[in-house]
């Protein structure tokens, strides 16, 4: 027998889950101080948070990153005449500390330049892909180190945002491409960018579309439908998919209307005001990425896409594609070496039988 | 924080993706995220993610909390009076027998609401600890207990296909010890228990049914316990003094440790309200009375003050050492034989290889013996066919033989049967004829010669 799976000593006696019977108190007794306790670790601890904002050149993406942490995550990248754009697709990536009453963020914004650019855009999402799946293999090689750490740092992609150009039709090939084969991996919020080129009637209608597409092609987007808890979750986040794709714009320069400085982009005929509601959905987005569900987007990349990655490598080694920095640890069979092909190989952790080898 | 931050740099050098972000106005005490292109970022408006906590709290409360105790102590010395105490409720009524020849440990698992913080507790009780004759076996089913707890976390947590988030967490958070008041000083049992489960679990030791020591005495009483337990190198759970918040209670409290006690549901009235207290003819002695035992102190400790923090150290602390020390008990190492890293996973494959190497050639050696039985047998079986065989033809034969005999005998017979009815129709013949010639003597003659010959 495998020496994992010994059973575990016969003299234990283990108290099984289901049965609890309710204790009804006579009195306070303190247990809710137990909350405090935990919000001083947190923040003692700080939190992490890591954010991917994908889509072609010129659609917003690091004005839109510097809107929603209102500073200025990256300096301002003006094409100019000296400038040429990227060959293939390159990652960046940028981490800040930022503290708001008391409570510390660790933020790292990684950003694709390049992406979509080029002719020929086969396959350009394998470097997102590979990059993806390092996180969650450096995770994993922290995890099941011997002597461990304390805190194993957490680099994992929480949430990734796509950026759909607005056309005002609908999911062009190169975007249904890309989200199938990230929905599997990571939580991907698509926005509809640039908004303030469309009406709000072709808003609606390109919303539509886009939505009918993802159904089509059983996209399932930030926030997953078969993640839903309890009905409460599911009340919440029906409101929620109702509405994606946001439409945002994104600004950082400001401006004063009706004698208030606000952000927001200056055209010919009037201001358009980010966070004004009438105007364009970035407050939506706002605050499902940080102010209501960041914890739930992180909770999710733990227990649901980390969980499914580590299934995978830990049955089938060599089938991952290879970001930069790979390193083979197990020894691939005899054969003929295996081409990359993204991760289609992993599948959810909840709808999978196949997978299950018993050791 | 320093060193989790130290930690993170150290971490964020290595990444192999380009960080391309300029250090410029960066503040002097953080010069070490400058180095290792970290920026620490003003916002210029509201971004609102200080509801992190917040969140942080209502996944939790989503989930609920557990809390497991494990209660060490002799037979009636107060634990379950002390845990009734502690949470205000009335877990368990019925005593418990003297006369248990082995410790045993029972385990009960309750649910507890407070406000919205549901609490899944879980009380270990040990019985009949420290009642036999022969006390040598009485800790070790306690440790055998909290380190299956943790084998069955470990074995959760290598499982290829895992749930950690809805796994019921049964390992022990903190370990009671009951001191009995004696007044003079440790039992040798408590030194010997304590010492073996220090590096296992977080342990309190507490002093019981305190009412029977008087002030003086109890002040003594402590000192030499804590300079006995100190002398012998037994750890007991200092509680947290590195959170501005709560160190400076913690530190009073450590003090006070270890804490004396009195346990008691009853009610008793004093002044005009009702209060939990055991009453005596000499007076009343009021459990939740600063001055007469240290009963609040205690439930502020465990509960109000302390409860994460002892998860956390069960966690990362005691977890973690059992862990390495029962993988490396494996056979797995971080470091290979030539000093290169090795990681689990390829220790992990070596292993499987090396398992199903083992395997198949059992396998083989299975087949052959399979395969040599079934020889053998047909050998026996055809052996026992070809006697049977024999045995067929010879019996054939003599059946044979008999037959012959017996036809040989019945042409005999039938010979016999021709001659004699010739006989008889010669002689009937000669009967009539001389029946004609002759008369009566010749019948007589006749008759006589009939009956001769008959």
């Amino acid at each position: 027998m495998d020496p994992l799976r010994r059973s575990p000593s016969p003299c234990s006696s283990r108290p099984s889950s289901p049965k609890t019977p309710p204790c009804e108190m006579l009195g306070y007794v303190g247990i809710e101080a137990v909350l405090d306790q935990l919000k001083i670790k947190a923040m003692k601890m700080g939190f992490e948070f890591n954010i991917m904002v994908v889509g072609q050149s010129g659609l917003g993406k690091s004005t839109m990153v510097n809107t929603l942490f209102k500073s200025k995550v990256w300096k301002r990248t003006l094409p100019g005449l000296g400038m040429s754009t990227p060959q293939t697709l390159q990652l960046k990536s940028v981490t800040h500390v930022i503290e708001e009453k008391g409570v510390k963020l660790k933020l790292t914004v990684t950003d694709t330049p390049g992406f979509g650019d080029q002719i020929n855009n086969d396959k350009c999402w394998d470097p997102i892909l590979g990059y993806i799946n390092e996180q969650y293999e450096r995770y994993l090689q922290e995890e099941i180190l011997i002597t461990r750490q304390r805190h194993i740092p957490d680099t994992r992609v929480h949430c990734c945002v796509y950026f759909v150009p607005p056309t005002g039709h609908c999911l062009r090939p190169l975007d249904i491409e890309f989200l199938q084969r990230l929905c599997r991996t990571v939580n991907v919020v698509p926005v509809i960018a640039r908004a303030d080129s469309l009406t709000l009637e072709e808003r609606e209608a390109f919303r539509r579309r886009i939505q009918q597409n993802l159904r089509t092609h059983c996209i399932e987007v930030y926030p997953q439908k078969s993640l839903d808890e309890d009905i409460n979750d599911r009340i919440l986040n029906s409101k929620i998919r109702d509405r994606i794709p946001f439409a945002v714009v994104g600004a950082d320069q400001e401006h004063l209307v009706n004698g208030k400085c606000v952000l927001g982009r200056k055209t010919k005929w009037g201001i358009v005001e980010v966070e004004n509601m009438a105007h364009c959905e970035f407050a939506l987005l706002r605050d499902l990425l940080i102010r209501s569900h960041l914890q739930d987007l992180k909770d999710i990349t733990h227990n649901v896409h980390y969980e499914n990655y580590r299934v995978c490598r830990l049955n089938e080694s060599h089938v991952l594609p290879r970001g930069p920095g790979w390193v083979n640890l197990a020894p691939t069979p005899p054969g003929p070496p295996a081409t990359p092909r993204p991760s289609k190989a992993c599948r959810r952790a909840h709808d999978n039988s196949e997978n299950d080898e018993d050791y | 924080m320093t060193s989790e931050v130290a930690r993170h740099l150290l971490f964020q050098s290595h990444m192999p993706t380009k960080t391309t972000c300029p250090s410029s106005q960066v503040s002097d005490d953080e010069q070490i995220q400058q180095r290792d292109n970290i920026r620490s970022l003003t916002m210029s408006g509201h971004v609102g993610f200080e509801s992190l906590p917040d969140q942080l709290v209502n996944r939790s409360i989503q989930q609920g909390f557990c809390f497991n105790i494990l209660c060490v102590g002799e037979t009636g010395i107060g634990k379950s009076t002390l845990i009734d105490t502690l949470f205000n409720t009335n877990f368990e009524d019925h005593e418990s027998s003297h006369f248990y020849s082995h410790v045993r440990l029972k385990a009960q698992t309750y649910e507890l609401n407070e406000s919205n913080v549901r609490l899944k507790l879980t009380i270990v009780n040990t019985i009949g600890f420290g009642d036999q004759i022969n006390k040598e076996e009485s800790y070790q089913p306690i440790v055998d207990y909290i380190d299956a707890q943790f084998e069955a976390y470990l074995q959760e947590e290598l499982k290829i296909k895992r749930s950690l988030f809805s796994y019921h967490d049964s390992r022990i958070h903190v370990c009671l010890y009951f001191i009995s008041p004696t007044g003079h000083s440790l039992k040798t049992l408590d030194l010997l228990t304590m010492k073996s489960l220090d590096s296992k679990v977080n342990i309190i030791p507490v002093i019981a049914k305190a009412d029977a020591i008087s002030k003086a005495e109890l002040q003594k009483f402590k000192i030499k316990l804590m300079s006995e337990l100190v002398s012998n190198g037994v750890q007991i759970y200092q509680f947290p003094t590195d959170d501005e918040t709560i160190a400076k209670i913690n530190a009073s409290m450590n003090g006070h440790l270890p804490f004396a006690v009195v346990g008691s549901m009853d009610e008793v009235k004093v002044g005009n309200k009702m209060v939990k207290a055991r009453q005596y003819p000499w007076g009343v002695v009021q459990v939740e009375n600063e001055n007469h035992c240290d009963f609040v102190k205690l439930r502020e400790m465990l509960i109000c003050t302390n409860m994460e923090d002892l998860r956390e150290q069960t966690h990362t602390r005691h977890y973690e050492l059992y862990r390495r020390c029962k993988l490396e008990e494996m056979g797995f190492t971080d470091v290979g034989p030539e000093n290169k890293p090795l990681s689990l996973q390829e220790t992990y494959e070596a292993k499987r290889h090396e398992f199903y190497g083992e395997r198949q050639r059992k396998e083989e050696e299975m087949k052959q013996m399979f395969v040599q039985r079934v020889k053998e047998k047909e050998a026996i079986l055809k052996e026992a066919e070809r006697e049977l065989q024999a045995k067929f033809e010879h019996l054939k034969r003599v059946h044979q033989e008999e037959r012959m005999k017996l036809e040989e005998k019945r042409r005999l017979l039938e010979e016999e049967i021709i001659a004699f009815s010739k006989k008889k129709a010669t002689s009937e013949i000669y009967q009539n004829q001389t029946y004609m010639t002759s008369g009566s003597n010749l019948r007589k003659d006749k008759d006589r010669k009939n009956s001769n010959f008959m």
